[in-house]
């Protein structure tokens, strides 16, 4: 594999819970991320999928020093982002570019496009003289399949896949090495979402990009992806290639995850394992001991309510898994 | 809660006449009247459910799906949205040309709804119980002890822990999925004929998300109800529907049975959606996409709808619009070239 690029290792954030008017106390802690690592290799996609509320979009935060952990490092080329002086780690952070989830939101509707695609060159003017803006500009709207002579255009005036591709124009700005893609296709229609992962897929082709990919959707990771880190509360379960996490997983969470995703054809109806997990997925102000998906799990035992697991190679499992009782199972055998 | 109904087709109006299906839209029109012009939400959709059956209505984000839904329910907002032309028969009656008392009585007993976003569609001011015993209060005429009564077995219907003690909560006080349940109990409550799901679990996640498909189709096979699904998502499509219509600019433009469907789509917009699916075998490849985008229902393209984003569209497709040709069985399909899509291996 080629090199690592990005490496992150004991990631943990807490966010305080407080109460009271004057003196707000803290009470308790939301343990958003509590303990992950992954490492990123130059050109490869990273897929994280989980649900709601497992830290995932916490985690992209983290990773664009939009949030402070509250321990832990995130290493980019070897050095410490989190621990750089001012100046070196603005220029650091040209690298790390994210693509949000909302292209609703994520644009300002009074700033024209133009505007929009060239603010990051505002903020770091030695990328490019202030006479070539324009044309990088268009060329970046070009190169993302808009028409360049929309540049003067404001966000309303494009459909939602568009503005997508406005937000993903401007992450590529400043040519940056990874690209982290907090949810990008989720809030399209089935019929663009195939066309911003084509667009996403070429770039990296084009440009060389490493892309970490958020989603919850597991069949758009995996076609995405070269290697998937399943979240559940916080914690990375399961890491491995694509056909370690689809075919050949091995923690219960990841089985429960893929036997509950629908399939588009009606005739696996029959065939799929059905697992259906009792509940909702616990606070993570108070997770669960041990393993923190034992309350909702038909394998726990009296060692998983006691002990967390770690996530490692076991002799039943030829990726890294966080269950004591990792195994094997097929679960949807489509195709 | 233990009264099943049984099937039985045909259906009887009331004046005793054959009624055909049990909930039947026929040539529905649909305009919104906006300060841009007139939008054409809904063109001559026609579809039907039976008892017993699950429908799902497919398409993207303005396709009328939801719009048509909201007609058939009475709570479209008028202005903007005007009914222009179509009739929505309940058991053989027209609910467009009914008076406004006896639509209301048809609202919850007869076809009830369940939306996509249950923490707005609740009242957040009044616990669920008290929201939920309303119905009862106002429609049957029960006492408020009563009503909370058969609010608590409602909750255990649909599976949500400790009911009891769970009553007197507000709906911040649930989770997503259960607040899901909450809604789905109270569309339950008069005991519909069909219900109508409008995307009931978009907002959810996977796991909570099959938990609550499993339980909407118990029910709909305990209670012998017809049920309208109405979502984007193919996958769920294909995990419950019986039957499904998709929707293209306010039209019907394919409607078969789901294993026809997906096993030979005759549209050319049903064929270019599941082809553009992610799929195993074209891991790594580029996947295929439906080039530009849908239409402004302002100004919808003449003739075919889709024939801008078609693969298949020839002259006629932009002069002519195609009608819904039927296939054989509950097949149909808007195409100018269906037939040779049907003939095709």
């Amino acid at each position: 594999m080629s090199e690592v690029i990005l490496e992150v290792r004991d990631l943990v954030k807490h966010f305080p819970i407080r109460q009271g008017v004057l003196f707000k106390r803290v009470i308790g802690q939301i343990k958003a991320v509590d303990g992950v690592s992954l490492d990123l290799h130059k050109g490869e996609t990273l897929g994280i999928v989980g649900e709601s509320g497992c830290g995932k979009s916490t985690l992209a935060k983290l990773l664009m020093n939009l949030e402070k952990p509250t321990s832990g490092e995130v290493r980019y080329q070897g050095r410490d982002v989190l621990r750089l002086n001012p100046a070196d780690q603005r220029r650091l952070r040209r690298n790390i570019q994210l693509v949000m989830q909302d292209p609703y939101t994520s644009l300002n509707p009074r700033m024209t496009v133009g505007d929009i695609v060239g603010e990051p060159f505002d903020i770091h003017p030695d990328v490019a003289p202030k006479r070539d803006r324009r044309r990088k500009v268009q060329e970046l709207l070009d190169v993302v399949g808009l028409n360049p002579e929309h540049i003067n255009r404001y966000p309303h005036q494009f459909s939602g896949g568009q503005r997508q591709r406005i937000g993903i124009a401007r992450a590529l700005a400043l040519k940056p090495e990874v690209i982290v893609c907090d949810e990008p296709v989720s809030a399209l229609d089935v019929s663009i979402q195939a066309q911003v992962m084509n667009l996403l897929d070429q770039l990296q082709n084009e440009f060389n990009l490493s892309y970490i990919f958020i989603a919850h959707d597991l069949s758009v990771v995996r076609h995405i992806a070269d290697r998937v880190g399943v979240m559940y509360l916080g914690k990375m379960v399961e890491v491995g290639t694509d056909d370690d996490i689809y075919v050949r997983p091995t923690h219960p969470y990841t089985q429960a995850l893929l036997s509950a995703v629908p399939v588009p054809d009606p005739t696996v109806r029959q065939h799929k394992a059905v697992i259906r997990l009792e509940g909702d997925v616990p606070s993570p102000a108070n997770p669960p001991s041990g393993c923190r998906f034992r309350t909702r799990c038909w394998k726990a035992q009296e060692i998983c309510a006691t002990e967390p697991p770690l996530l490692q190679i076991r002799p039943t499992s030829g990726h890294p898994s966080a269950c004591h009782f990792a195994q094997e199972k097929d679960v949807v055998h489509a195709g | 809660m233990s009264d099943i109904k049984v099937k039985t087709a045909p259906v009887l109006g009331v004046d005793g006449r054959s009624a055909g299906h049990l909930l039947e839209i026929e040539n529905l029109h649909v305009e919104f009247r906006t300060r841009d012009g007139v939008a054409k939400v809904i063109n001559g959709v026609s579809y039907h459910v039976d008892a017993g059956e699950t429908l799902a209505v497919l398409g993207e984000s303005g396709s009328g799906k939801s719009v048509t839904a909201q007609t058939i329910m009475g709570i479209l907002d008028t202005p903007p949205g005007f009914v222009t032309n179509g009739s929505i028969r309940f058991r053989g009656k027209d609910l467009l040309t009914m008076g406004k008392d006896e639509r209301r009585l048809v609202r919850g007993e007869g076809i009830a709804m369940v939306f996509q976003d249950a923490l707005s569609a609740l009242n957040p001011v009044f616990t669920v119980g008290f929201q939920i015993a309303e119905l009862f209060r106002k429609r049957r005429g029960m006492s408020r002890a009563d009503g909370y009564k058969r609010a608590t077995e409602l909750l255990d219907l649909v599976k949500i822990p400790a009911a009891k003690t769970r009553l007197k909560d507000y709906p911040h006080q649930f989770s997503g999925g259960m607040r899901q349940r909450v809604m789905i109990a109270m569309a339950l409550a008069l005991d519909p004929e069909v219900l109508i799901a409008d995307e009931p679990t978009t907002a959810l996640d996977v796991t909570v998300q099959a938990q609550i498909m499993d339980l909407l189709a118990e029910i709909r096979r305990d209670r012998n109800m017809g049920m309208i699904l109405i979502t984007h998502d193919l996958g769920v499509v294909a995990d419950v529907a019986d039957r499904i219509a998709v929707m293209y600019a306010g039209r019907i433009v394919e409607q078969a049975d789901v294993h026809a469907l997906y096993g030979k789509p005759c549209h050319p917009y049903t064929l270019a959606l599941l082809d553009s699916l992610p799929r195993l075998d074209l891991k790594g490849q580029e996947l295929n996409t439906i080039k530009g985008l849908p239409p402004n229902l302002l100004r919808i393209p003449s003739g075919c709808a889709f024939h801008p984003r078609c693969r298949m569209a020839r002259d006629i497709c932009s002069t002519q619009r195609p009608a819904l040709l039927e296939l054989g069985g509950v097949r149909s399909s808007a195409c100018h070239f269906a037939e040779e899509l049907y003939g095709r291996e």
